[in-house]
């Protein structure tokens, strides 16, 4: 079992300048984040949650307040912390295999654990037997899964999963949204997952904090404490879901239409 | 013998096909007299010539010279085009001071290089292989150079969250991903160099090669060693490319049937 680091974000601020004007993408962000716990966000296109997520990864480090892993602050990338893409981004030149075994370049292990581990995670997101395919024999569900091998491999402490199924279709997203689940239970890491998919959030999140654009705002957090697996036509699922959904509503929800009272305000149709 | 090798096979077949008409119909002009032309030869007389020529080594000389010459300036051309391309790609700053010279430079024909080549190196040799190293060089620099500026940012990032060190990045992201460009530039390079090495024989004219055999032929009028070195540059020109692209596809296996998909 990977150790499940606790991260804590705190008056997170960034601004982008754009056409020479500054323009603020992340505004007095603030999270706490239990070890082993799984948090969804949740927002429209363009309320920061990649830039947020690019900021914990390390990839992004110009900005204002602090990004504490277990304590200690974050400064660039590191293999304590971990990353799924919306595009798998495998290296083409390279089988399953090796693509995985990337993610333990730079770990300090013997070589037979190493092979170890990557056989492991091959199995673990179910492609045993593809160790020799290349990219370009893969389908879309699968390279992501490869993707998802490749950021576990070497046991990171925070897994950041940024739309990693947004670019499948609806069948795969589905199934790959419950092998997240099996994978995540089984390794017990934490993990963040920024989506635009409610159903999804509210699937696998223990909180799902919603964002609001222009600047991005954490907005409120709902709790989501329902047992796993989720069924997702369970009503409180889909009573959490309104709930969350109800935050992007343009107008308010419709009311239940009210039964007449008296026998007078029937109306015949003859 | 399996469906592959069967389809192999025809598509060679097919290939052979136009050459075979046009020596059939070369052979045949002569053999039933449809011409009587002094400028071409029966098609025979262009094989006595290859036999004799072969039995005496000359064939066999000229074609090693032209060869041995073509290989060292193709080489020391692509390691230089190789190196600066990197160096170019790699650093900004190198870019700006270097590039656009070289931008312009690659402008100027080749063939301008000769008569400045000629009065520093003279007409043997050495002149030949450094004209062939200036014709191969162009393609790979600016290719390697194009190939490191394209690698996807997606990729480098996810070597970024792997911490790779720069060493690591160089090697086992940059330059793979910059491979089918800079073999697309090499490709260029060994097409290139053989067709000056023609004209370098044709213009540096001390020693021998097959350019050389081409020009006694028409200076005596020899039309069946003419005749007979248009072939072997072609057979060379066809076998050099084979070579070329039967490596591309082993080395660049893992684009599959697609290109440029990442």
């Amino acid at each position: 079992m990977a150790h499940a680091g606790t991260l804590e974000i705190n008056n997170l601020s960034k601004q982008f300048r754009v056409k020479g004007q500054s323009l603020d993408v992340l505004d007095n962000i603030s999270l706490s984040i239990k070890p082993g716990e799984f948090i969804s966000i949740v927002g429209a296109s363009g309320c920061g949650k990649s830039t947020l997520l690019r900021l914990v990864i390390g990839l992004e480090n110009d900005y204002q307040g602090e990004i504490l892993l277990d304590g200690k602050r974050v400064v660039g990338t590191s293999l304590e912390r971990g990353i799924v893409f919306q595009e798998h981004r495998l290296f083409p030149w390279l089988t399953v295999a090796q693509n995985v075994s990337l993610g333990l370049l730079n770990a300090d292990l013997p070589e037979r654990e190493k092979d170890r581990s990557v056989q492991e995670h091959i199995e673990l997101v179910g492609l045993k037997g593809f160790e020799g395919a290349y990219p370009y024999q893969l389908s879309g569900g699968m390279s992501q899964r490869v993707a998802i091998a490749r950021a576990l491999v070497n046991r990171p402490e925070v897994l950041l999963l940024d739309e990693p199924f947004g670019a499948l279709d609806a069948l795969t997203r589905n199934h790959l949204q419950q092998e997240l689940q099996r994978i995540w239970e089984q390794e017990g890491i934490t993990a963040i997952l920024v989506t635009h998919d409610v159903d999804e959030a509210v699937y696998l999140g223990d909180r799902v904090v919603i964002m609001e654009p222009r600047p991005g705002r954490i907005k409120r957090t709902v709790d989501v404490p329902l047992p796993r697996p989720r069924d997702r036509g369970s009503y409180a699922f889909a009573a959490i879901k309104d709930d969350v959904l109800a935050e992007f509503a343009d107008t308010p929800p419709v009311a239940l239409v009210t039964p007449p009272q008296t026998v007078s305000d029937w109306q015949f149709a003859w | 013998m399996t469906a592959s090798n069967n389809a192999d096979l025809r598509r060679l077949l097919r290939g052979v096909t136009l050459p075979a008409l046009l020596l059939a119909w070369w052979w045949a002009a002569f053999r039933f007299g449809w011409t009587e032309a002094v400028l071409v030869v029966p098609i025979e007389k262009v094989w006595d010539t290859a036999v004799r020529m072969s039995s005496t080594g000359v064939l066999w000389q000229s074609l090693g010279a032209s060869l041995a010459r073509d290989l060292a300036g193709f080489a020391l051309g692509s390691l230089a085009g190789f190196a600066l391309g990197i160096a170019l790609g790699l650093s900004r700053l190198l870019e700006n001071l270097v590039g656009p010279t070289l931008h312009t430079i690659k402008q100027i024909s080749l063939f301008a290089w000769i008569p400045l080549i000629s009065v520093w190196f003279g007409l043997g040799d050495t002149a030949k292989v450094i004209f062939l190293s200036l014709a191969a060089f162009f393609p790979v620099a600016l290719n390697t150079f194009e190939g490191i500026r394209s690698v996807p940012r997606e990729l480098i990032e996810v070597g970024r969250v792997f911490a790779l060190s720069p060493g690591q990045m160089l090697r086992r992201v940059v330059l793979p991903a910059a491979l089918p460009s800079i073999f697309n530039g090499v490709h260029l390079a060994l097409i290139y160099a053989w067709l000056a090495t023609l004209g370098a024989e044709y213009l540096l004219t001390s020693g021998i090669g097959i350019g050389n055999l081409l020009t006694d032929g028409r200076e005596h009028l020899w039309m069946d060693q003419v005749l007979l070195g248009i072939v072997m540059v072609g057979l060379v020109g066809f076998g050099l490319n084979l070579a070329a692209t039967r490596i591309e596809t082993r080395l660049l296996r893992w684009r599959g049937n697609s290109t440029g998909q990442y």
